[in-house]
């Protein structure tokens, strides 16, 4: 187990990146405490992917380096880092059994046979494998097999990390909830450091402790799911976290007071505000919007059932402002007003929050 | 999956079905027609009954030429299969250097099979060809025209030179496929290369490995052009394989009939054997 | 005017992939399949789309038998969960395609491919091929493709099921705006209730190649005839405990006795399966007059904005889901709150009574 630093990393797949763009990565610090539930969030190409490759050592960073409990492992190969990885379409060995599948990181590490035996056993209890050890592996389900890839990253004691790579791609939801709750529940009882990468907003805040947002080759923001719900730093946060993402709409800001559509809004941060005004938005999320008896008059133009709650679509103009409304809660129809919750009203300049 | 009403696809196949008759169907029957009948010529038969096969079967010739068909097939697929498999294995990914292996491995495959005999006629012979005179310059004696030993080693040596690349081709298309995934997990398990061999590699070549074994079995059971070409069957009766014995039979002695009855176990041996390796390398299979 | 399944099933050697299947999918709606892995969704739809012909039954199209005509000769079009597109044809030329091989006028097909690129959101990568598209976007040229031509029906085979998160949503958005106003039936996969609430339309529920439920979205979701129509239509899985009514008491197990609810008082005492799903069972209560149950905390999974509980009582396994952050102990001893007239009962042969 080990805490893990990358300092100052930065990659580009090609020779000599002349601009921005050509780097994959755009220099990122991160810091990963020993033990802890991380994930990384991001739509593809958002440079996830190569983070996780540069972490298990198949890629080299072009500039940075990272540390392992303090110790250079930027050159070291991945056999010498000890991590243990789920792959996205399942790993395993096909012609061994289930049993043999979780013996072999141990085998291979001269492991006594009774050691084995001891630990497989405790693991695959753990993993609810136990009636299919005497099993070929290549024909179990594909969650059975994801849980065999599982498996074999925790048989050893020696393993620094367990990264997990969207593992939960090929799985039907019904068995997502289960080895998504059975992944918490592990790392809880053996709390070793895992990171999930993922464009899974759900898996990635219900599994983490910390979640790492990443938009083209950059950390956007790193912070519990709380925060990142409630207060994203960047409008990029609150749209690509939550369903339907946050509101954001144009907005001004005199005298310390935020208008929108020439409406005044109570907010947060409007007050710190010292600037001239220019690419100003306001964030909402549709969790903190109400229908009230007066306030935001707009327009319910659609409403869709999602079964605990329903997403009500209305217009402000030329914008959308998206609310949820309960289950049993009646939705006006034609115009309406709308009440934004002030603790959860932010505004942003330039994408950023105003601080 | 059920076929469809739609019987108008068999329009399509039918050229095929009509050359698959006169290309095979035709020359059996008449194989098999001349099996069990004796002639003299003038298109008079007799009735043969089984005698041809009886013949054939307890013919010492035919033990020594289908004995010496089975070693040469069992030796070039020992070398082969294995050879195969290791250069495959040894062979770049990916970089520039994948296009020139490919190239260099194709070759022989290109070269028509009576010049294959040919050049390694030329080249082995022991007072002008390179592989000869360098050979005896090492100080064995050697003489693939006069001794049975140096013949056998040359027909072989020519077989695996001619065929190992087939094996590559077919192992490398396979180790490809295998998504890099497995090799990554390998080595986090800390998986030596041998055991990524025994477990991921070898597994996932099973299929691609059957089908060249099958391949090479049938193709050097029938091996015939380059070793007619190389030695014709010598010295003495020693490269004679059951293919060559065959046309020595039939074109040589004009023994129609036995050579007839020889072609049908020959064949039937071919087909038994190879449905033998199929089952037994698909035994375990599955989906 | 319909698209008609009569009976039909389909057996491949001993195995069932769809047992006797009744449908009736008019035309101008949008129609979910909606079922777990290998429940027969992509089998249903290619028997639909006439891939594979079913053993027995007969499939009908505005009154007319199909039953074997192959998909060459009906006037329909498939999209895949893979991201199918010619990759060396550019993008304009992809969904051109069928319209090329249907003999159209040059000028008929450049305003056809463009409107559909407009509603698509193509037009910037016309040019491009393929391969140099996000998923995304080659997505998208596949349900052009499919929408160019007039089709007599549309079926999607889990089209979303390979793109990301965020892009998924997006498109779910936008689907059911293309077919607005097509007179095609529109045949939709998936696996996730979600996508099919969202969508509304009609769901057919499917367990184990069977057809449990088919009507509008939201009846199924919120009146399922049967336990395994409940299963499938629920996300997080649903509650399903066996209970004994005892007038007006219902008992989980020795220990938990709960009121019966006024809707259930009068069907006859005895044994009953009960399903509630897991936002009707929450750690604060959402109104009062709520029932309780206790159980031990084995995970919290917390979104963000929601908590997802999963607990023991009794050896069985609850799941509850609530809004807010409720950041519980493991292994703790917690007091939920169930709202009793969302529950559903089912009798002994698992169909819905209440």
């Amino acid at each position: 187990m080990a805490k893990i630093t990358l300092q100052d990393l930065r990659h580009s797949y090609r020779g000599n990146p002349r601009n921005d763009d050509d780097w994959a990565l755009k220099r990122l610090t991160l810091e990963w405490r020993d033990g802890g539930a991380y994930a990384l969030l991001g739509p593809s190409g958002c440079g996830k992917t190569t983070l996780l490759n540069i972490i298990s050592g198949l890629i080299r960073p072009s500039e940075g380096r990272i540390l392992f409990d303090g110790i250079d492992v930027t050159d070291a190969t991945p056999e010498l880092r000890n991590i243990a990885q789920v792959f996205q379409f399942p790993v395993v060995y096909d012609t061994l059994t289930v049993y043999d599948n979780l013996a072999f990181p141990l085998r291979n590490r001269g492991v006594g046979e009774a050691e084995v035996d001891r630990i497989v056993r405790q693991i695959a209890a753990m993993l609810d494998l136990e009636s299919t050890l005497t099993q070929r592996a290549s024909g179990l389900s594909a969650d059975g097999k994801q849980k065999i890839s599982l498996g074999r990253g925790l048989v050893r004691s020696d393993v620094n990390v367990i990264m997990f790579d969207e593992p939960l791609t090929v799985i039907d939801p019904h068995l997502k909830w289960q080895l998504r709750s059975k992944l918490k529940e592990l790392h809880h009882r053996i709390g070793r450091t895992m990171i999930y990468v993922t464009h899974d907003q759900t898996e990635a805040l219900t599994f983490a402790d910390e979640v790492t947002v990443m938009k083209d080759g950059m950390i956007v923001q790193t912070g519990t799911p709380v925060d990142l719900f409630e207060r994203p730093r960047h409008v990029f946060v609150g749209h690509f976290i939550g369903s339907p993402g946050m509101n954001v709409l144009r907005c001004e800001v005199k005298g310390g007071k935020a208008l929108v559509a020439g409406q005044p809004v109570e907010s947060v941060n409007a007050g710190r505000y010292r600037g001239a005004g220019a690419g100003l938005q306001l964030g909402v999320r549709p969790e903190f919007v109400k229908f009230a008896s007066d306030g935001i008059a707009v327009d319910v133009v659609k409403v869709a059932d999602a079964g605990r709650h329903r997403i009500v679509e209305t217009r402000l103009g030329d914008e959308v402002v998206n609310m949820l409304q309960p289950e049993d809660e009646a939705v006006p129809q034609g115009r309406a007003h709308l009440r934004f919750d002030p603790a959860h009203t932010q505004i942003y300049e330039d994408g950023w929050i105003v601080d | 999956m059920r076929k469809t009403a739609n019987q108008k696809a068999w329009f399509f196949v039918l050229p095929v079905v009509s050359l698959v008759a006169f290309n095979a169907i035709v020359p059996l029957m008449t194989v098999v027609n001349y099996s069990v009948q004796e002639t003299f010529g003038d298109n008079v038969f007799f009735w043969a009954g089984v005698q041809w096969f009886e013949q054939v079967l307890r013919s010492d010739r035919f033990h020594a030429a289908l004995l010496r068909q089975l070693m040469f097939t069992g030796t070039i697929l020992a070398i082969e299969i294995p050879l195969g498999l290791v250069i495959a294995l040894a062979m770049p990914r990916k970089g520039p250097w994948v296009s020139v292996c490919l190239v260099l491995m194709a070759l022989p495959l290109l070269i028509p099979w009576n010049v294959v005999g040919a050049m390694w006629n030329i080249l082995a012979l022991p007072d002008i060809g390179l592989l000869g005179y360098g050979v005896n310059a090492l100080g064995f004696e050697y003489n693939y025209t006069r001794q049975p030993g140096s013949a056998w080693a040359t027909v072989i040596v020519m077989d695996v030179w001619h065929w190992t690349s087939l094996v590559v081709l077919l192992c490398y298309a396979g180790l490809m496929s295998i998504p890099d995934a497995y090799y990554q997990a390998a080595k986090v398990d800390g998986a030596r290369p041998w055991a990524v061999f025994r477990y991921i590699q070898l597994p996932k070549l099973k299929r691609v490995l059957t089908i060249a074994i099958l391949l090479r079995f049938m193709d050097s059971f029938m091996v015939y052009t380059e070793a007619v070409v190389l030695t014709g069957g010598g010295p003495g009766n020693s490269t004679t394989f059951l293919s060559i014995d065959l046309v020595k039979i039939a074109l040589g002695q004009f023994d129609l009939g036995p050579a007839a009855a020889m072609s049908i176990v020959y064949f039937l041996i071919v087909l038994t054997m190879s449905w033998i390796f199929y089952t037994l390398m698909m035994r375990n299979e599955e989906i | 005017m319909t698209l008609e399944l009569r009976k039909v099933t389909r057996r491949v050697g001993a195995n069932v992939h769809i047992h006797e299947t009744s449908l009736t999918l008019e035309e101008g709606s949008f129609n979910i399949l909606l079922g777990a892995t290998l429940s027969g969704k992509t089998t249903l739809i290619q028997l639909m789309a006439g891939l594979e012909r079913p053993t027995t039954g007969e499939i009908w199209f505005r009154g007319k038998n199909v039953t074997g005509v192959p998909v060459q000769r009906r006037n329909v079009s498939v999209v895949y969960q893979q991201f199918i597109n010619y990759p060396h044809l550019s993008v304009y030329e992809n969904i051109a395609s069928p319209l090329r091989v249907a003999g159209m006028g040059a000028s008929e097909i450049e305003s056809r491919v463009g409107k559909v690129a407009e509603l698509l959101r193509l037009q910037p990568m016309l040019k491009r091929r393929p391969g140099e598209l996000s998923g995304g976007q080659q997505q998208r040229t596949a349900i052009a493709r499919s929408l160019v031509k007039d089709c007599d029906a549309i079926f999607l085979d889990e089209p979303l099921a390979n793109l990301d998160y965020k892009l998924r949503e997006e498109m779910r958005d936008e689907l059911p705006k293309l077919f607005a106003g097509r007179r095609c039936v529109v045949v939709y996969a998936t696996t996730e209730p979600s996508e099919a609430l969202l969508f509304g339309g009609c769901t057919a529920t499917l367990h184990q190649g069977g057809v449990t439920q088919f009507g509008p979205t939201s009846d199924i979701y919120r009146r399922p005839s049967d336990l395994n129509s409940a299963r499938v239509f629920s996300d997080p899985p649903i509650n399903v405990a066996e209970i004994v009514k005892q007038g007006d008491r219902i008992l989980l197990g020795a220990d938990i006795v709960w009121p019966t609810p006024g809707r259930v008082r009068n069907i006859p005492d005895g044994n009953y399966t009960v399903g509630l799903r897991p936002h009707h069972i929450t750690v604060a209560p959402t109104r009062p007059g709520l029932a309780e149950i206790e159980g031990v905390v084995l995970v919290a999974e917390l979104s963000g904005s929601e908590s997802v509980v999963h607990f023991n009582v009794n050896g069985l396994t609850w799941v509850s889901q609530s809004q807010g952050i409720h950041a519980l102990e493991v292994g703790s001893r917690v007091r939920f709150h169930a709202d009793l007239d969302r529950i559903f009962f089912f009798d002994v042969d698992s169909r819905r009574i209440a």
